[in-house]
Parts: structure tokens; C-alpha cells; sequence
């Protein structure tokens, strides 16, 4: 079957959806998009299911060879993408002729870029998701949850709705120098921390640590104090923001861990968690507490925009 | 079973809070509840995360706001009968414990004071109940284990511990279901699959389900497919710190 070839890898390019849910209690993660605003995105400008499967590229490096033409949307981070050496700015749909080449470099800003496919990528959904969970050895191609290995072949069976162009200020991401705020919903262990590290957590220009991948975001700032008791191990929900003892909050993200012992602040908002996802290490952020109400209408707003 | 409190968070997330601490006799309340907010949500359950004390319920906020899920969670908990114990499924697990696959078994006989036999036996010689899944798929988190083999996590984890690994942590036991990184002492092997696709309802174990292991010999665990290559690494000193 002629699809795209995989020529170049890179680091780690996955298949991804909405995620995997329903068998979290079985200590299976949720997976998906980390990023599942931009995949939502590549989709609708193709007509398709907002969470169909896509593919996640992080950092860049992928290179994919067109065995047949394909329309295609490309979101999210601007990898310094380009078709045949034409940059690919991302927000876009666009063809891809038999014999072409798309190529992904390195970031110029963000992390992850999204690429969509007419109804979506094929790939066998495992445990009701094609996630690729490579710690699980779940989703993915061959089901076995692997990156994207030079040789593969993506496939789609749909075909491309409408022309449609995004609307203004979607779809790619803030530029430079304006600020990262993260909606956190307060909760959890929040009351056992000391006043004034509560005070600090929305209030300071926290680092986002080079310890960044799937599984969790590390930020670097302040020292915060839990008073409260040793915890005994609970599920965790996605954003959760979590300190271990050494004080500097980890946010949990889409391969996170079903349960775990540490205390929390609360959890941010599904939308900060796919901002969250585009930002490099170094990135200063500022946490900002929102009422699950008000974070619940922005979130459904964000659905409605896809029909 | 004190007061259960209902804890917000995250925008669509609710933990139920049904005990303080770790104890077996929490079990037939958590699988009540389990089942209760199963069906008080129906369809508007995205994922319920049971553990030792709590239950995390993951909503779908476009059917529900946080009051709905909060008052659905109220009602789900009004009148929740225990689930009587034997209920849960009885699982027998052969286990090949020798310090080839299992190195730690001499740490816990030195810690006993006895044989390595000996800790074989009393780890064999009583029912374990499931008390939550996590950490990586069918991976069950199990007690409560005789106090005289509890033993610290490792100081630094492992960063391969075979697939079946048995293992030791504190005052639980577990099987490592695949190939994963590791922090408990490991005392040996089986060759019975807790976790697959194919396999109804994915994993071998679930919460409430009771556990024994039995000892076998190395000839019959490679006759039931079991995989004798020696575990590679060699874990450090163990620490008295939570790994």
C-alpha cells in the first residue's frame, strides 16, 4: 500500500489520538496528543474527527517521502519544516505530490508539530486507542506502542473534507517574549502547604527544567513546603502538579503514572497541559489559579470550535 | 469506614476518600464503592482509578459539571454494602526462587536472621490480597507481607528487571508484568503472564483478587515457559529512605 515513507526518523516521532481511556484502573496511562489542541487542529482543517490519530513529532529530525499525493495539515510547534527545501510554516493545509519529500529539522519555536492525514492515520487502536505508549509497549504502527522507524510506512484510508483555513490567532503558537500563564485548578494537598509556598506557586517565574519529556514537566523556582502528613498512593488526574521533597513541582502529563504517593497543589487545566507541552527547557511560566467551573466553560469552548 | 470526603482535583477529576490508611480490611468497601460510582456515572465515566484508600473519578465534563459529579458521587456512597471477601478471584502463582533471577534473597535471609529456604516459605505461606494496580500495566500492589521479610526499596532502582520478576517492597509484594525499570528487591521468577491484549479484561489480577505463591523447581518453571536467564544487574545497598 503507498503512503508516506518514513526516510529519517529523528528522535521521537509517535502515532498518536485522544488517548487511551477506560483502563487506567489496570494501570495503563492515558497517553494521546500531549499537545492535543494542535492535533485537534491538523484535524478539523482536514475535516476529520478532532482527536483522530495523527502524528506527534518532537524536536524535529523526521524526514517522510511521498510514494503517492496527499492532502495534509500541519500544526503545533514550527520545527523548521519544508516541502522539497519550501518552508512549511505550521497552521496549514497543504498538498504533497508523488515524490516529494517533507522534512523536519529542529525547533525554532515549540516542541511538538502535529501532522494530519485524510480521516486519519491507519493504525490498529490497542486497548480502544492507537497511543503510542513506548514504555507500555502499547499503540502505535505495530501495536507495540515503538517511535517511528526509518522504513515505516503511514497509511490513511479517508479522504479530505472541504478547504478550510484556520481562524486568526489558532493553531500555532504565542510568539516570543509574551507569557506563559498556566490555568491550575487548585485541589488535592493544597491546604497542607506553608501559606507562603502557596503564595509563591502563583506567584513566580517558574523554569521549565531540561527533565522534560512525556510522563512530566519539571520547573525549577522556589522551594515549596508541604506540612501535611506521608501520603499513601493515589490516582493522579492529567496536569496534576505534584512536589516531591526536594520542593520543585513536577506537572504530570499524558504518560504520567496512575497512581503515585507525592503531594499536589492541584492540576492544570487540560488546555495549560497542551501549552504546557510546547514549551522548550528554559521557558519561564507562571501558574494561575482557576475555578473548575470557569476552566470547564473555556475547555467546552475550545470543543465547540470543532464542531 | 470513617466519613468519606469528596476532593476536587482537577477541572474534571474528583478523588473519593474512604480511609487513611493501608489496610486489608479496606478492600470489601473500595470494591463497593468501585462498583457504586461505576454505575452512578455510567456513561459519563471516563476513567475511575481505584487505590489503597481512594478512588479517583475521572468525569466527562461535557455531561457533567463539578456539582453533578460531586452529587453523583453523594449518591453513589448513600448505603454502600461491603463486598463480602470471595468475591475476588483465587490465583496460585509458581515461582522459581533462586538468587540467579532473584539476587535479593540473600539481603532478606541475612535481614531474617535464617535461610534463604526460610524466606522462601514465608513467602509462600500465606494469601496476599490485591490492593491496587499501578505503576505499569497489571501491575498489582500487594499485602499484607509477613513482617519479618519487610525490606527497603533499593537505593537506586534497577533499570531492567525482567519480566515475572517477584519482588519485595516494605510490607508488599508484586510480579513485574514486562520488562520495566525497578526499585524492589526481586527473590525470583515466574512464568505465568499477568498482563496481555488478548487476555480477557487485560490483566491477570485485579483489586480484591487473592494471591499465594508456590515454589517450584527451575526444570519446571522452564517447562511452563519461564525464561531462566540470570537477572543482570546486581542491586545496590538498600536504603531505610522511600525510594
Amino acid at each position: 500500500m503507498k503512503g508516506l515513507i518514513v526516510e529519517r526518523a529523528g528522535p521521537l516521532a509517535l502515532i498518536q489520538d485522544g488517548g487511551r481511556f477506560g483502563v487506567r484502573h489496570l494501570g495503563v496511562t492515558q497517553g494521546g496528543a500531549a499537545d492535543w489542541v494542535s492535533l485537534g487542529w491538523a484535524n478539523w482543517l482536514l475535516g476529520n474527527a478532532p482527536q483522530a490519530p495523527g502524528v506527534e513529532i518532537t524536536v524535529g529530525g523526521l524526514t517522510l517521502y511521498a510514494e503517492a499525493p496527499a492532502t495534509l495539515a500541519l500544526t503545533g510547534a514550527d520545527l523548521g519544516a519544508t516541502l522539497d527545501d519550501e518552508p512549511l510554516v505550521p497552521g496549514c493545509r497543504f498538498t504533497i505530490a508523488a515524490g516529494q519529500r517533507l522534512a523536519f529539522e529542529s525547533p525554532r519555536a515549540g516542541l511538538r508539530a502535529y501532522l494530519a492525514f485524510p480521516g486519519g492515520l491507519d493504525a490498529t487502536p490497542v486497548l480502544g486507542s492507537v497511543a503510542s505508549t513506548v514504555r507500555e509497549s502499547l499503540g502505535g504502527l505495530d501495536g507495540q506502542g515503538r517511535v517511528l522507524t526509518e522504513g515505516d510506512c503511514l497509511t490513511w484510508s479517508g479522504g479530505a473534507g472541504p478547504e478550510r483555513t484556520l481562524p486568526s490567532g489558532v493553531g500555532t503558537l504565542p510568539g516570543d517574549g509574551e507569557r506563559v500563564t498556566l490555568a491550575l485548578v487548585g485541589g488535592a494537598q493544597i491546604a497542607d502547604f506553608s501559606g507562603t509556598s502557596v503564595f509563591e506557586a502563583f506567584n513566580t517565574a517558574w523554569t521549565i527544567d531540561q527533565r522534560t519529556d512525556r510522563m512530566g514537566v519539571r520547573l525549577t523556582g522556589p522551594e515549596l513546603h508541604y506540612q501535611g502528613e506521608g501520603m499513601v498512593s493515589e490516582g493522579i488526574p492529567l496536569g496534576a502538579v505534584q512536589v516531591p521533597a526536594d520542593g520543585q513541582p513536577i506537572i504530570l502529563l499524558n504518560d504520567r503514572q496512575t497512581i503515585g504517593g507525592y503531594p499536589r497543589l492541584g492540576a492544570l487545566t487540560p488546555l495549560a497541559c497542551s501549552r504546557l507541552a510546547q514549551c522548550q527547557p528554559g521557558t519561564e511560566v507562571w501558574l494561575t489559579p482557576v475555578a473548575a467551573g470557569q476552566a470547564r466553560d473555556v475547555h467546552l469552548r475550545q470543543l465547540a470550535c470543532w464542531g | 469506614m470513617s466519613d468519606p470526603s469528596i476532593e476536587t482535583v482537577g477541572m474534571d477529576s474528583l478523588i473519593v476518600r474512604l480511609f487513611d490508611n493501608i489496610d486489608e480490611e479496606n478492600m470489601p468497601w473500595m470494591l463497593a464503592a468501585d462498583r457504586a460510582l461505576r454505575e452512578a456515572f455510567g456513561e459519563a465515566l471516563i476513567d475511575l482509578v481505584p487505590s489503597y484508600t481512594t478512588l479517583l473519578v475521572h468525569y466527562d465534563i461535557q455531561r457533567l459539571d463539578l456539582q453533578a459529579a460531586r452529587a453523583r458521587v453523594s449518591e453513589a456512597l448513600k448505603g454502600l454494602t461491603p463486598v463480602t471477601s470471595g468475591e475476588g478471584q483465587r490465583h496460585v502463582i509458581p515461582v522459581w526462587y533462586d538468587v540467579s533471577v532473584g539476587p535479593e534473597l540473600e539481603r532478606i535471609a541475612e535481614r531474617l536472621g535464617g535461610s534463604q529456604e526460610d524466606v522462601i516459605a514465608r513467602h509462600c505461606a500465606r494469601d496476599y490480597s490485591v490492593f491496587a494496580l499501578g505503576f505499569a500495566p497489571g501491575y498489582a500492589f500487594m499485602g499484607r507481607l509477613d513482617d519479618a521479610l519487610a525490606t527497603p526499596r533499593l537505593k537506586t532502582p534497577r533499570q531492567k528487571v525482567a519480566a515475572g520478576s517477584v519482588a519485595i517492597a516494605e510490607r508488599q509484594t508484586a510480579v513485574y508484568p514486562t520488562l520495566s525499570p525497578g526499585g524492589w528487591n526481586i527473590v525470583g521468577r515466574t512464568a505465568v503472564a499477568l498482563f496481555g491484549r488478548d487476555r480477557e479484561g487485560y490483566s491477570l489480577f485485579r483489586p480484591g483478587d487473592k494471591v499465594r505463591f508456590e515454589a517450584i523447581s527451575r526444570e519446571a518453571f522452564i517447562e511452563q515457559g519461564g525464561d531462566p536467564t540470570p537477572l543482570a544487574e546486581r542491586g545496590d545497598t538498600p536504603t531505610e529512605a522511600q525510594a
